[in-house]
């Protein structure tokens, strides 16, 4: 179902995924969602004079979640601080021309993956920004008998 | 470069020679098989030959045979069908845990109106377990409902044990044969069956037309109200056409079963065997005991809708037991029934193959799986973990 449905550059960037990867010595580390809800993120940044020099992701998701979290490291890099803490969602999903309705669920995760990266980049410099916390229903997803909630 | 079709659990082609049978039907023999006139003769015998032929592959008599609109319809008529005759007061449904949806919705919406719903268990193969079945099974169950195996998975279901168990108590018992009766022979009397669901499009016959198959006594309620068609169990003039191509169909099936099942079945061993040599690969469901033509396997730490999208960019059409390969971005619960951790759900993919395909085809799949695999495994941060 899904091919038609996304657009050239979710396709492009779904194939050719930029900044990919681990990195060794990042200053700070993101890591969002649940594999056992079919999309799980974490992505790794170097911080020179308060810019983002460099980002590194992996994402364990479908195309969607893959390229946006592609096209996020791509609007980022070299970005200030500030610049990447105000970025939205909208940015990046228009940046890919649209999502399909049912996939926004899974693209939420990158920009999410980004402020908790860079809520622990504060953390670590005695910085507290509760506004980049990490979401609890995104951190920890809720286990019941029926299974883990997803959304 | 065409492409390599493995999904024939979701769609099948007619067959040509099916198709060929069918046209007169539209055009030149179009008259109601109802009617007493000339022009109702060709139909109504091209049906009673059509009626034969589908019985003729389960065993059946011709006029234990109701022509329904699918699938869907036959599994609607024989669950309600069975609940809303009564059968002194027995208010209970039995079903699998890896039934299909027409099943598990079905037998949910009469769960709405009042009455029970009990499912049974299944080990970790997907076979539903008899201890299980003789825990539910109660004298106040009206109908059990077991597929001849699991669509997704492909393993058979232990169907004389749990049927000799249904009647045991006084229970009805259908099975849903849509995905096996292309491929594996069977008999609605060896195995005691009252109600048995059949798919034209599964026999690779045309859409829009199915079978019910029920027992000479047993009483079941219809659903449509009308003319009185098919024994009073259908009402609405008949599908003529698509009655005629599934009848050839089911003729086509029973002529092939000794040719087509075990060269699709080797196909598929070679399949599995090869993609199971990926690491970390691993196959869904039973080794042996299930249906030819499915390959279930789930690969660890990726995910199912990114293999699904890059085989087909690379022309391999497969289906997905991953959430976000569904539209409600549920896992197969199929799978998560049979113990399968939930990424694991997510990282199946289910190849389903047909009398159509090829070596060139399993070797295709076997040739682009790898590569797919080790690129997102590269992009996943659950590799290695």
């Amino acid at each position: 179902m899904a091919r038609l449905e996304y657009s050239k550059k979710v396709l492009e960037h779904f194939t050719n995924p930029r900044n990919v990867g681990e990195m060794k010595d990042a200053d700070s580390v993101g890591t969002v969602g649940n594999p056992v809800c079919g999309d799980m993120m974490e992505l790794s940044i170097k911080v020179t004079d308060d810019r983002i020099a460099d980002i590194r992701f992996r994402t364990f998701g479908c195309a969607s979640a893959i390229a946006t979290t592609s096209m996020l490291t791509e609007i980022v890099k070299g970005k200030t601080l500030k610049e990447a803490e105000e970025l939205k969602w909208d940015d990046v999903v228009s940046n890919l021309d649209g999502l399909p309705p049912v996939k926004v669920h899974c693209s939420l995760l990158a920009v999410e993956g980004l402020k908790i990266a860079l809520y622990n980049y504060y953390k670590k410099r005695g910085i507290d920004r509760p506004d980049l916390a990490p979401k609890e229903t995104e951190a920890e997803h809720v286990h019941s008998d029926e299974g883990p909630s997803c959304v | 470069m065409n492409r390599v079709y493995m999904d024939s659990t979701t769609a099948m082609p007619v067959r040509p020679e099916v198709l060929e049978v069918m046209l007169p039907y539209f055009t030149v023999h179009y008259g109601n098989p109802s009617s007493i006139h000339e022009d109702g003769k060709m139909p109504r015998m091209a049906m009673d030959d059509a009626r034969g032929h589908v019985a003729g592959l389960i065993g059946a008599s011709p006029e234990e045979v109701v022509f329904t609109s699918g699938a869907t319809e036959s599994i609607n008529l024989a669950l309600k069908g069975a609940l809303y005759a009564g059968r002194e007061g027995r208010k209970g449904i039995v079903i699998t845990a890896v039934d299909h949806r027409a099943v598990t919705a079905t037998a949910a919406s009469m769960e709405r109106k009042g009455y029970f719903l009990r499912e049974l268990a299944v080990d970790h193969y997907g076979k539903a377990r008899l201890d299980s079945a003789m825990d539910l099974l109660t004298k106040d169950i009206s109908i059990l409902s077991v597929p001849f195996a699991s669509g997704e998975v492909g393993t058979h279901q232990p169907l004389k044990e749990l049927a000799s168990l249904a009647h045991d108590v006084g229970a009805l018992v259908h099975v849903d044969l849509t995905m096996s009766a292309l491929m594996e022979p069977f008999d609605v009397r060896s195995f005691d069956i009252d109600l048995a669901t059949l798919s034209s499009a599964d026999l690779m016959g045309p859409r829009g037309v199915g079978a019910l198959y029920v027992r000479k006594g047993v009483r079941i309620e219809h659903l449509l109200s009308g003319g009185g068609h098919e024994r009073g169990l259908r009402s609405g003039s008949e599908n003529v056409p698509g009655i005629v191509g599934m009848g050839e169909a089911s003729r086509i099936a029973r002529e092939r079963m000794g040719t087509d099942p075990p060269m699709v079945l080797s196909l598929r061993d070679g399949l599995i065997s090869g993609l199971t040599q990926i690491e970390d690969s691993y196959l869904n469901g039973h080794p042996t005991d299930r249906l030819p033509q499915n390959a279930n396997i789930r690969f660890q730490y990726i995910e199912g809708e990114s293999m699904l999208l890059l085989l087909d960019l690379n022309g391999i059409s497969v289906a997905s037991g991953s959430a976000c390969a569904q539209k409600n971005l549920e896992p197969s619960k199929t799978l998560i029934s049979m113990g399968l951790k939930h990424e694991e759900a997510h990282g199946s993919l289910q190849f389903s193959l047909s009398p159509y395909t090829t070596k060139a085809d399993t070797g295709r799949v076997l040739d682009v799986m790898p590569g797919i695999v080790e690129e997102l495994r590269k992009l996943s941060p659950l590799t290695g973990r």
